[in-house]
């Protein structure tokens, strides 16, 4: 089955790391994703822009376009992986592992109903 | 990352937010600054046994005003206190007042923090010294570094800039739309001012400004995340990024200034330039054009150039003639002519420069570029005049040393045909 672990944490802190602890971060998670595309249970991996980027549509009549994020939240949605997994224990486990690499927010664990890999972008 | 480095960094970012509504509470920086230390020695010690708190914000706050009202409790024990019932019980406290912390209330707390470090009456250089300290947090020292002044001298420029603030008498209240406006404006100039102080840097202090670059965009990503809808705001973070983008390209090894149509541009950073040309594009929906979108706009379509041939010089001229209207000065005009050049050739910018030579008799580029378009026209004897001119105004070393390089090219150039020169 696969599983969405979509990346929530707060973007002021994850902004407020230095170049280097940023780095560092992403190395270590890199390790993780390393292990998982190794066992051919890595699927697309995202990380987003800042939220200060986003924009919202909102399928009013008629559509209204926002600027900013969907939601105004704490915690915002920074990125996602999908990975391939049996059960919830293992997709938390995962998680668990991007966790140690990654200090603070939280994952949100999502099974994949339909999956279209896509393939024209690389 | 190590536990102290996270809490660094969970400080940092709360820091804003918690010191603006201090602020609002003892309207009084100082207070508010201090109560915002004792609240970070406080969770040095707290959140490594007990976990972060959800919102550090929240927690900050409380605390640092709970520190704060027992040292006025300590210190004057016979006045009476102020807001009793809200110390009292603290069970609850850091969810209530999360609750009130809604995005308007502390969208104004930074809001206002920001503005009274560029009050009007203060230097340039003292308002960016004074948002380094009590916005981004800068230690004294790291701001000296920057500055490449000692940290005394630092020190002394806050403690002056700080006392001149606290005279000025800066409204606590929910400003209106207008004024909301005007406070924006002043901050997103002080927010540009950083970042310059960094972009500006050549040879010695590139590394040590390159932080202000980045703490300016910090700052600027900060303003936008309480602006979403305002279009300048996002032309200044996306010009920030922009230009920030090309960092590793702009300095050669021995700290030698690299040209536009020099630089690597592998160096660019992409994860840059793909923020900054998503702002701009969102910003150009609301058509409400202004300085900062248009600055962004030329820098977007350098950065989407891959090769310097590749540059829409006609467009770049385009957008330098809207920013005259928008924002006139000769400097504009010294940079349209530059693109100018490029569509048009030498002789066009030539003339368009030349009724500049009085307001910027003084200036470094004016004469830098007035060689260069002389160059290309081949009049090597005015080039020649106009680089040596360029040379003694140059600030740095640095931009002396690129200005000598265009004077080798030239006399490498014109010596074997200096008989025909002048034809």
């Amino acid at each position: 089955m696969l599983y969405a672990i979509l990346c929530y944490h707060d973007e002021d802190f994850v902004g407020s790391w230095s170049k280097e602890q940023d780095a560092a971060v992403m190395k270590k998670l890199a390790v993780v994703q390393e292990k998982l595309a190794k066992q051919g249970r890595l699927g697309p991996v995202a990380r987003l822009l800042p939220t200060t980027a986003a924009a919202t549509l909102r399928k009013d009549d008629p559509p209204l376009v926002i600027d900013g994020p969907y939601a105004e939240t704490k915690e915002q949605l920074l990125g996602f992986y999908i990975i391939d997994c049996k059960t919830l224990d293992e997709a938390l486990d995962v998680a668990r592992d991007l966790g140690a690499a990654n200090p603070g927010g939280a994952y949100e664990i999502r099974p994949v109903g339909t999956f279209a890999p896509g393939g024209a972008v690389t | 990352m190590t536990d102290t480095a996270w809490i660094d960094a969970a400080l940092t970012s709360a820091r804003p937010q918690a010191v603006g509504a201090l602020l609002r509470y003892f309207r009084d920086l100082d207070t508010a600054e201090e109560a915002f230390q004792n609240a970070c020695l406080r969770a040095l010690k707290s959140w490594p046994q007990n976990g972060p708190p959800r919102d550090p914000a929240a927690w900050l706050i409380m605390v640092g005003r709970n520190a704060a009202i027992d040292e006025v409790r300590r210190n004057r024990k016979q006045t009476p206190l102020p807001e009793d019932a809200a110390i009292s019980d603290l069970d609850d406290a850091e969810e209530r007042l999360a609750d009130r912390l809604d995005g308007s209330h502390y969208r104004d707390d930074i809001l206002r923090l920001l503005f009274i470090c560029c009050h009007p009456d203060l230097p340039a250089t003292q308002q960016i010294a004074l948002a380094l300290r009590i916005v981004s947090g800068l230690t004294v020292k790291q701001i000296a570094r920057a500055f490449l002044v000692s940290e005394a001298a630092m020190e002394q420029r806050i403690t002056r800039a700080k006392a001149r603030v606290a005279d000025a008498d800066v409204p606590f209240e929910t400003p209106g739309a207008v004024e909301r406006g005007e406070r924006l404006a002043a901050v997103a100039a002080m927010i540009y001012l950083i970042f310059n102080e960094g972009y500006s840097a050549s040879g010695d202090a590139v590394q040590a400004r390159r932080p202000l670059c980045e703490e300016a965009i910090r700052l600027a990503r900060l303003l936008l995340r309480l602006f979403p809808g305002e279009p300048e705001i996002m032309g200044l973070t996306a010009l920030c990024l922009l230009q920030h983008a090309r960092a590793a390209a702009r300095f050669n090894a021995a700290g030698e200034v690299v040209l536009l149509d020099e630089q690597d541009r592998t160096l660019w950073n992409q994860k840059m330039i793909a923020e900054g040309l998503a702002l701009i594009d969102k910003a150009m929906r609301h058509r409400r054009s202004g300085a900062y979108q248009i600055q962004a706009a030329i820098a977007a379509l350098h950065a989407r150039a891959e090769k310097p041939e590749d540059t829409d010089w006609a467009q770049i001229d385009l957008l330098y003639g809207a920013l005259e209207l928008a924002q006139p000065s000769p400097v504009v005009t010294l940079n349209r002519a530059v693109a100018v050049s490029k569509v048009r050739g030498a002789a066009a910018a030539l003339e368009m420069i030349e009724p500049l030579a009085g307001r910027l008799s003084n200036y470094f580029h004016y004469f830098g570029v007035r060689g260069a378009f002389l160059m290309q026209l081949g009049r090597h004897d005015e080039a020649r005049i106009a680089f040596d001119r360029a040379i003694a105004l140059a600030n740095t070393s640095a931009e002396a040393a690129h200005i000598r390089m265009h004077l080798d090219r030239l006399m490498r150039d014109s010596a074997p045909r200096d008989a025909t020169a002048g034809k």
